[in-house]
């Protein structure tokens, strides 16, 4: 007894081919437009590894170009199966492979599900991710005459400028940094001695931000020093001041920037993953359809296609005997090699 | 003597038809162009319209914009025609059109050209919106709470970041305005007090400049303010003063700007300027072969094309009679030959009812 049994004449078959084909080459562009997510994902990954501490994964982007390219080909093959289908010679070719083809079609929809599923994941070990490279990206802020390190301040300013971010978590954590370099710090005047040593690690620590944390909508000029001193500026409460400086820590501009990526691609994925299944069911139609006809030699005959050839609980039974058999297999041939020994 | 004559036989006549078909609709589709250009200028000066003293310099795009959807108007009309200029039954009907339209076209391609020779023109007139807006924006770049000003702060700053420009022609004139609101300032503290007294007219001037003109290629933590003594600031040497802010004036990078968007935009205007002249010369054999082709009267023979048909001069000449005739038509004529029957009948029937009245 199969599964969702549906009656064939050639007619239909002929449809079913058009259609399974049609929608494979929609599949194919489909693929690319994974392979091309991917790609763009890593390009943006690239762009900023530099608050990543070079550390980030690229495991993402690379699965994502990969399943990309496996769909590319997969459909292509399968497109061209089902244009052959309508010619019976040149079906009979494909005929053989064409069970194992949809086996593998079908873990690879399994793949890409779980694909899908990691793009919403991701998010997670990414949080870890750019907290630690902000945190040392703004460590070595100062360092602007290290070799290797000489951009930093140059890509935090600009990103704190492109994302209207401050910091990591807000903008105090500038506070708890040296970001003066020492090469401009007068070590002969009293305040900057007195700054110096009035903390255990011997650094200028001070209550002021670098001016890309400045907010544009300010209605005053940016206060970028003393900033939690309310008498060092008229008419100033830094409890109460909204628009001074932006608010929003980097870790979190950033992580939401990538979440929207990883959102957006996830449920392209989705969508792809269950046009994958369509034309995959589709090809199982047109390969039972063929296989069923009541007389091959006659192509106008009736035929039924159905999407297994028993129920899924037999199906599956017989799924785990043939499992069993090849364990069991292995077993009996070694059983039968010793025997052979023994009596050799 | 016609000027640039062709001998066409029925299959060239077909063929051209064809071709010209092709060609209007290839226009239509420039003619999009032409259009969604002129909209991504307009789009492009809106953008910084608040940093411009005037809105002329917007009648730019808003010719490319008119120009454009003629275009695909007058293209796609002439599509139709050329279509049924194949066929001699059906070119009657579009015989009396054909003229005005060829006109029509003509003045046209001159529009476009126009238009591209414009994007080259406004540069000047550019320069000096951009001057008188930016030194507006900048002295009420302090007024935020004045409304309609409000936003000339932020719109500046956003500016100076995105532009990597700094004042109008260079940092230095914003020491010459009060960028710092009065709200912001402690008038009872001496310092502001004598820097207020400092100035003829009171107003609250600094060496320093906003956070928007800093540069973050600087190697050390922006200085904005006592920029004009280098030794209240630690190792403030040379290099560092070099790299600190945006050495190029807004007005300089805003026209930079503009220019490179114009003139890509005008190479493309006059490109299609060319192709739709090529048209148009394409238009006038066809419509001139099928004219003759009617004179003559035989579908099947072969016709003549030209672009005018008589030499230049003449056709000059005999324009510039038929303008001058078009004006004479009302003027009284005191030629004894001109047959003016009616007229005279008239004046005759009218001078007797007078004398009727008169005598009765």
């Amino acid at each position: 007894m199969a599964l969702m049994v549906v009656k064939f004449d050639l007619k239909k078959r002929v449809k079913l081919a058009q259609t399974v084909w049609f929608m494979y080459w929609f599949a194919v562009l489909a693929g690319i437009l994974v392979l091309s997510m991917g790609l763009f994902f890593k390009i943006e990954l690239r762009k900023r590894s530099e608050l990543m501490d070079n550390n980030e994964s690229h495991f993402l982007p690379n699965l994502l170009i990969l399943m990309g390219l496996i769909a590319c080909g997969i459909n292509a093959f399968g497109g061209k199966v089902c244009y052959d289908s309508l010619d019976p010679v040149k079906f009979a070719k494909w005929k053989p492979m064409l069970k194992y083809f949809l086996v593998f079609c079908v873990c690879f929809n399994g793949l890409l599900l779980l694909t899908s599923l990691l793009c919403f994941l991701m998010r997670i070990p990414l949080q870890f991710t750019l907290a630690e490279g902000i945190k040392n990206g703004m460590k070595y802020y100062k360092d602007t005459d290290t070799p290797g390190r000489c951009y930093m301040k140059r890509t935090l300013d600009l990103m704190q400028m492109e994302f209207r971010c401050c910091g990591n978590d807000n903008f105090r954590d500038w506070f708890e940094i040296q970001w003066v370099s020492n090469r401009y710090l007068d070590f002969s005047s009293k305040e900057v001695k007195d700054r110096i040593g009035s903390n255990v690690d011997g650094q200028y620590l001070m209550d002021g931000v670098p001016f890309s944390c400045c907010n544009p909508t300010s209605p005053r000029p940016c206060i970028q020093y003393q900033m939690t001193n309310n008498s060092a500026h008229y008419s100033y409460d830094h409890y109460t001041e909204e628009l001074n400086v932006w608010k929003k820590g980097c870790r979190d501009a950033l992580l939401s920037y990538y979440g929207g990526i990883m959102n957006t691609i996830g449920a392209l994925v989705v969508l792809v993953t269950m046009l994958e299944v369509a034309v995959t069911v589709g090809l199982q139609y047109v390969n039972s359809s063929l296989s069923t006809l009541v007389n091959p030699e006659e192509v106008e005959s009736e035929s039924e296609g159905y999407l297994l050839e028993k129920t899924v609980k037999e199906t599956f039974t017989d799924i785990m005997a043939k499992m069993k058999a090849m364990g069991k297999g292995g077993k009996v041939e070694e059983g039968g090699e010793e025997a052979v020994a023994t009596v050799s | 003597m016609s000027v640039g004559k062709v001998t066409f036989t029925k299959v060239e006549r077909e063929k051209l038809a064809e071709v010209l078909w092709l060609l209007n609709w290839i226009s239509v589709v420039t003619g999009a162009i032409l259009l969604g250009m002129g909209l991504f200028l307009k789009m492009e000066i809106q953008k910084w319209q608040e940093v411009m003293s005037e809105q002329g310099v917007l009648y730019v795009p808003h010719m490319l914009i008119t120009t454009g959807l003629a275009a695909c108007g007058i293209n796609f009309l002439g599509g139709k025609i050329c279509l049924d200029c194949a066929d001699t039954n059906k070119f009657l009907r579009w015989k009396l059109v054909m003229m005005p339209y060829v006109i029509c076209t003509f003045f046209f391609t001159a529009c476009i050209l126009a238009g591209a020779l414009m994007c080259y023109s406004i540069r000047s007139q550019l320069e000096e919106s951009l001057f008188l807006g930016l030194r507006h924006s900048m002295r009420y770049y302090k007024d935020t709470d004045t409304p309609g000003r409000c936003y000339l702060k932020r719109t500046l700053d956003l500016l100076q970041i995105q532009f990597q420009c700094c004042g109008n022609t260079g940092y230095q004139d914003w020491f010459q305005i009060q960028w710092i609101s009065s709200r912001y300032l402690d008038l009872r503290s001496v310092a502001v007090v004598d820097r207020l007294r400092n100035n003829v007219e009171g107003k609250f001037l600094m060496d320093s400049v906003p956070f928007s003109c800093c540069s973050p290629l600087s190697p050390r933590p922006c200085i904005q303010q006592q920029l004009n003594r280098p030794l209240a600031h630690f190792n403030f040497d040379q290099q560092s003063q070099h790299l600190n802010l945006w050495r190029r004036g807004c007005r300089q990078a805003l026209l930079d700007h503009y220019t490179v968007i114009m003139q890509s935009i005008s190479l493309v205007v006059l490109l299609i300027w060319l192709f739709e002249l090529l048209v148009l010369t394409g238009v006038r054999y066809l419509q001139t072969a099928m004219e003759n082709v009617i004179r003559v009267g035989d579908p099947e023979s072969e016709s003549e094309g030209w672009i005018l048909e008589n030499s230049l001069a003449e056709t000059a000449r005999s324009n510039f009679n038929i303008i001058k005739n078009l004006g004479k038509c009302y003027q009284v004529d005191d030629d004894p030959n001109i047959d003016v029957p009616a007229m005279m009948a008239e004046q005759e029937i009218k001078s007797e009812q007078v004398q009727v009245q008169r005598t009765s």
